[in-house]
């Protein structure tokens, strides 16, 4: 056990980034996997704990980035991590949590799960003495649907269905990654023109998450008209995304082998579409970033350091602001990432809400020019007009990423039979929120939508 | 500042006239699968993943509060499955109003659900105050309901607006699977508003609880915690199915789509 510890260890200061930790019962025996991603890919490490056992040598203490994935592992199987800091349940309901700071006029502000505006359900406890936060904790369970389990038996058909609405703002890019693994156990090289169109809609979904992003920090701040034009800009995406198939969320797309059908637009008159759009926005993205009134809330407000995000191994632009940028798209290409040319993120390394909010304007603009080529080169492809290579579910296991908006996702998929056995979806939702415990340090209440919208997350993806 | 108001009048009035003027963008929508044939029985209830299509004495019927859009059944037996039409989709007062083509008993219970409705939509006017309740969706419908903030749905010209407190809420509008989780803060923010209020449950998760109806986690849907006047279908529902929801809850529209004053 501590072996399979050692080694991950050495492996992260080594270079590679801690990817997650599941753990799997079948039958009397559980397995723990780690997955670490590489240079080229993901690894996976593997023991089998001894049969019977109730406990195993935590990895927390050793690597922070485990502590809720422990947490999960104790929910779902009841294995207890020997010398966890703190071992309260994630996804079910526990007694309420200990105050974190005591003190003189200290008090916890409930806030949520019920929140004011359209919020998805979570809740943070804040304590506080009235205006600086020392301390905030978070709890996820409220939304809890059990999403992993319910992958359990279903055809490939179904389980891209359902990581569909895994997290429903990302649904292409878990759709991807469920079937990049369905296609890693078939085999099977994706068409061309399929993984083309793949990228058109990934990008589309970055560029609305982005923009969304933009609604509420603008909204945050107060600034109306700028929260009226984002909004625009928001709608006119989802809408040319419900242009090309039908849906505002780019749903039944994706599926095992390819994609099911050509966006209803022709090349050209998406290319046009999406010149109009990028004309539109990057003046208003313009403006917004030169209002100083807004700046001035987005300046240090929740800082991230480099160093922390390194250990953490921060995911999407989240790590991109605090200067650790892993793109998949970049360093692990699929699809039509292959051959188009993904421009690499600008360096970053102030952390603050403001450097995340840079890094999704930069990520926006690149997005548009891989639309425009992708766009470009569907145009001669068209001829061929294959669209999806036969996926057969063979038995077996595979890893499947795609990056999201938010960072990367990650699916760990078992098929046996033509069913699935076994899926861990691991959203960057999931491996990001729990840093949102550390960038406080100095902000007030009156930050705390700014910090919440600048990591730009979904607690849908959260509590699996 | 002077820069945001040139900026805020850019592109002129981008805001939709519906439902008073007909939206270009609500007729070309793709809603929950409708039934245009016939088919011999077991054949085709086996192509839904969640269980909305059944056939009894050859009749093919669709349970539009299951439906998750997933297209198979248009795809494979397009004979028999097409898509209905219109952003508004469907949206019902009783929970087999949403099962088409409709069940010979339903006429009488919509009858009744909708006498129900309207003694409590009288009270309700022209200033509407609506507070959200995600019970375990998968995030995109509080998108759309988001959208209709913007300027393009603009919730506000027709009196309707979102509020922080229940206390000050005369509609519910609950998304989401029904996770166990969110059982007691649903049914505490229930029972937190005043008389008289109306229940909507906005999408195919609240519903039926959708893909999720069978896991462990959830109630399959949210009528098990609240009662749930109005009923719609969508995965998620589109900004306009919303508007329509709020609308038929105020008692501005009938739904039939019919303007009721």
């Amino acid at each position: 056990m501590t072996a399979l510890w050692d080694k991950l260890l050495a492996r992260v200061a080594a270079g590679d980034r801690f990817a997650g930790l599941f753990a799997t019962r079948t039958g009397d025996s559980v397995t723990l996997s780690a997955h670490v991603t590489t240079a080229v890919g993901i690894d996976t490490l593997e023991t089998e704990l001894p049969q019977g056992a109730a406990s195993y040598p935590a990895l927390t203490p050793l690597l922070g980035a485990a502590f809720w994935y422990e947490r999960v592992i104790h929910d779902e199987t009841g294995l207890v991590p020997e010398g966890h800091l703190r071992l309260a349940p994630l996804l079910r309901p526990g007694q309420p949590l200990p105050r974190h700071v005591e003190g003189y006029g200290l008090f916890t502000i409930p806030h949520g799960p019920v929140r004011s505006g359209v919020m998805e359900s979570i809740e943070y406890l804040v304590e506080t003495p009235g205006e600086a936060i020392p301390h905030l904790n978070m709890r996820v369970f409220y939304k809890h649907r059990g999403v992993t389990s319910r992958f359990t038996g279903l055809t490939l058909a179904d389980g891209v269905l359902l990581a569909e609405r895994t997290e429903g703002i990302a649904s292409v890019a878990h759709a991807l990654a469920f079937c990049h693994a369905a296609e890693r156990i078939a085999g099977c090289a994706v068409p061309p023109a399929a993984g083309l169109v793949r990228v058109l809609h990934a990008e589309l979904e970055r560029v609305a998450n982005h923009l969304d992003a933009a609604v509420r920090l603008a909204d945050a701040a107060g600034l109306a008209v700028a929260t009226a034009r984002m909004a625009l800009h928001k709608e006119r995406v989802v809408r040319l995304v419900s242009r090309m198939c039908g849906s505002r969320f780019g749903r039944g797309v994706v599926i095992p082998g390819g994609v099911s059908a050509l966006p209803r637009l022709s090349p050209a008159e998406l290319s046009a579409e999406l010149g109009t759009l990028h004309r539109q926005i990057t003046p208003d993205a313009a403006a917004l970033m030169a209002t100083s009134s807004f700046l001035d809330r987005l300046r240090g407000t929740g800082p991230l350091t480099p160093e922390r995000a390194r250990q953490h191994g921060a995911l999407g632009p989240v790590g991109k602001a605090s200067g650790f940028a892993d793109d998949h798209r970049l360093a692990r290409p699929y699809d039509g990432y292959r051959t188009l040319t993904v421009p690499p993120a600008r360096a970053h390394t102030a952390g603050d809400a403001l450097a995340r909010l840079r890094v999704r304007w930069e990520e926006v603009d690149s997005s548009f020019g891989l639309l425009r080529s992708a766009a470009d080169a569907l145009s001669s492809e068209r001829a061929t007009d294959q669209l999806r290579a036969t996926c057969e579910p063979a038995d077996g296991r595979a890893l499947g990423w795609a990056e999201a908006p938010q960072g990367e996702v990650l699916y760990d998929v078992s098929l046996r039979d033509s069913r699935i056995v076994r899926c861990h979806p691991r959203s960057a939702s999931f491996h990001n929120l729990v840093l949102m415990h550390e960038v406080f340090a100095g902000d007030i209440l009156t930050d705390f939508p700014f910090i919440e919208a600048s990591f730009g997350l979904s607690v849908a993806g959260v509590a699996l | 500042m002077s820069l945001w108001v040139l900026r805020g009048l850019r592109d002129g009035v981008v805001t939709t006239r519906w439902p008073a003027k007909p939206d270009p963008y609500d007729d070309t929508w793709r809603g929950p699968a409708e039934v245009t044939g016939s088919a011999p029985a077991g054949d085709v209830a086996d192509l839904c993943p969640t269980g909305a299509i059944t056939v009894t004495e050859g009749a093919v019927r669709v349970d539009q509060g299951r439906c998750i859009l997933c297209g198979r059944c248009v795809v494979e037996r397009p004979g028999v499955f097409a898509w209905s039409r219109g952003a508004a989709g469907p949206a019902a007062l009783t929970r087999e109003q949403l099962v088409i083509p409709e069940l010979p008993e339903t006429d009488a219970a919509v009858q009744a659900a909708r006498a129900r409705l309207a003694t409590r939509t009288r009270a309700l006017r022209r200033s509407v105050h609506v507070r959200h309740v995600d019970a375990g969706s998968d995030g995109s419908e509080e998108w759309e309901i988001q959208a209709l903030l913007g300027p393009v749905y603009d919730l506000h010209r027709l009196g309707v607006f979102i509020t922080a407190s229940p206390r000050h809420a005369d509609v519910l509008l609950v998304t989401g699977a029904g996770a166990h989780g969110m059982s007691a803060p649903l049914r505490t923010t229930y029972d937190g508003m005043p008389d008289p209020k109306v229940v909507i449950a906005a999408g195919t998760d609240a519903v039926s609880g959708g893909l999720l109806a069978d896991s462990e986690a959830t109630t399959g849907g949210v009528g098990a915690t609240v009662p749930v006047d109005i009923w719609l279908a969508g995965s998620p529902p589109s900004p306009f199915g919303i508007l329509n929801a709020l609308l038929i809850a105020v008692g501005y529209l009938t739904p039939e789509g019919r303007r009721s004053r």
